[in-house]
């Protein structure tokens, strides 16, 4: 007994035993899209650093930024992020990269949105059709977009308003899948699109809209907040990100030979 | 159809590639588990027999809510446990939110009460033929249960496997307070969701295939342990 209590201890403290590490709370779409485990081995490499991420929806990770229990952030909603950063929450908050999303549906179209550049006019049709659509309905960036997306399509979709719209309240994945099972029309990110594999009879629609630019940002959560907070090794991994060698590590990622992650610069052109 | 055939192949491939990474995976799985339900069965072992030979007032009303408990649902746990460890919450000087030890801890909680209810009836009939005798000698209370839990050990098993089984299958709990980070709290049940999410359907089930294999393996090992024990 005595010896099963000794290696249950060796089990539990061998953990706690390994390198230096900061925490950073991520969205599911940089996580499953594959991205962090292309890039890390650089960082970890130049630095000596783990980075211990956190997938989840942006509101969530920025909930978890706000509570002290990550030392940094990256995240895609401007708007929540400008506000995190305002409330004090966060400091330095850099453009680090951005991929784009793109509407999905099934290869039968039954809206006739496939071609449509203008990302407003497909989802006005996709209304008119009263076609099924998945919605994230979690609060992500992606899911933020989606009703700004409604909105200026002139579409009602408040409660009971749209039948059609059905809210999944889960990650990227599961939407996916819900669409998949559906034939419905999702709108999703390039990145994890790329990596999904149970397409059903799903194909990219429309794309190439500008409004569909997604950016994702870095920010340090704010150690003046957080006493805790590995201000100093959060601070290295913010500037690797963002210098030449983070830059070309992202730039240079790519899913069956796509580029899924673009760097600021071109998203001006 | 198609997923499900290849799901075992992928199974039995990740096993015999001895693939790194769902090692690690599995270990870590067992490890919390393993650890979580020792703790509750030291902590709760003890106390289910104290409350079958002591009486008080508030005994009944106790194990209503005990009972009430065994369904205790896992994301609730999950959540509670990460307001206690947030680094905003009562713990969170100990830093132990997003680590294996926090997934531990959760478990904890939620297998407490399957040991402490599980306990409670399998030592219960043991009281009702010993009571007479225990109190002819008088026996302290200590001694008691201690005499309670030997006579049950084989039925302790049980126990033990039953909240084992709670522990190693739940997901609820650990992917909130554990955050399923790679190489470092992403345990098969965790890994399993992360599949699924990413529409990997086949790998999904494999992964899950191979953690239905090890609850096999350990409560195959637990009815062997049973089968020695009421031998003896």
């Amino acid at each position: 007994m005595r010896r099963l209590l000794f290696i249950l201890a060796l089990l539990l403290a061998s953990p706690a035993l390994a390198e230096e590490f900061i925490t950073l709370a991520s969205t599911t779409s940089t996580e499953q899209s594959g991205l962090f485990s292309a890039i890390l081995p650089a960082f970890k490499q130049q630095s000596g650093l783990d980075v211990h991420v956190v997938a989840v929806g942006t509101g969530q990770a920025l909930a978890i930024g706000a509570r002290g229990d990550a030392d940094a952030l990256l995240v895609h909603d401007r708007q929540g992020e400008d506000k995190f950063v305002g409330d004090g929450h966060g400091i330095d908050r850099r453009d680090v990269m951005f991929n784009d999303f793109v509407l999905i549906g099934p290869t039968s179209d039954p809206a006739g949105v496939k071609g449509l550049k203008d990302a407003k006019e497909a989802m006005r049709k996709i209304a008119a059709a009263k076609a099924p659509f998945a919605s994230r309905g979690d609060d992500s960036g992606t899911h933020r977009m989606e009703l700004r997306l409604w909105k200026a399509a002139g579409v009602e979709v408040a409660q009971g308003a749209a039948p059609w719209r059905r809210e999944t309240g889960s990650g990227m994945g599961p939407t996916l899948n819900l669409a998949a099972g559906l034939d419905a029309y999702v709108l999703a990110d390039r990145a994890t699109w790329a990596n999904f594999k149970n397409r059903g009879t799903l194909e990219i629609l429309s794309e190439g809209d500008p409004v569909l630019f997604n950016p994702y940002g870095s920010i340090l959560v704010n150690p003046k907040l957080h006493s805790h907070v590995k201000a100093e090794a959060a601070r290295r991994w913010h500037e690797w990100l963002t210098s030449p060698a983070g830059r070309a590590a992202i730039a240079s990622y790519k899913i069956n030979g796509e580029q899924v992650f673009f760097l600021p610069e071109a998203m001006a052109r | 159809m198609d997923d499900i055939g290849q799901a075992f192949v992928i199974a039995v491939k990740l096993i015999a590639e001895a693939d790194a990474e769902l090692f690690a995976t599995v270990r870590l799985s067992l490890a919390v588990s393993l650890s979580a339900t020792s703790i509750a069965f030291l902590l709760g072992a003890p106390a289910g027999a104290f409350l079958v030979v002591q009486t008080f007032q508030a005994r009944p009303a106790l194990l209503v809510l005990l009972n009430a408990l065994l369904g205790l649902p896992s994301v609730v746990v999950g959540l509670i446990a990460y307001l206690l460890l947030s680094r905003s919450g009562p713990l969170g000087f100990l830093g132990l939110l997003f680590t294996p030890q926090a997934m531990a801890l959760a478990q904890v909680i939620l297998t407490l009460p399957i040991v402490l209810v599980l306990t409670y009836r399998a030592t219960e009939t043991y009281w009702r033929a010993y009571r007479d005798i225990f109190l002819v000698f008088g026996a302290s209370r200590l001694r008691m249960i201690g005499m309670l839990l030997d006579s049950a050990r084989a039925a302790l098993v049980t126990v033990f496997l039953a909240a084992f089984g709670r522990a190693i299958a739940e997901v609820g709990a650990i992917m909130i307070v554990g955050g399923n980070i790679r190489g470092f709290t992403r345990t098969m049940t965790t890994a399993i969701v992360l599949e699924t999410s990413r529409g990997d359907l086949a790998l999904a089930l494999g992964i899950g295939i191979i953690l239905i294999g090890l609850t096999v393996l350990v409560s195959g090992g637990a009815f062997w342990l049973n089968q020695r024990m009421s031998d003896e």
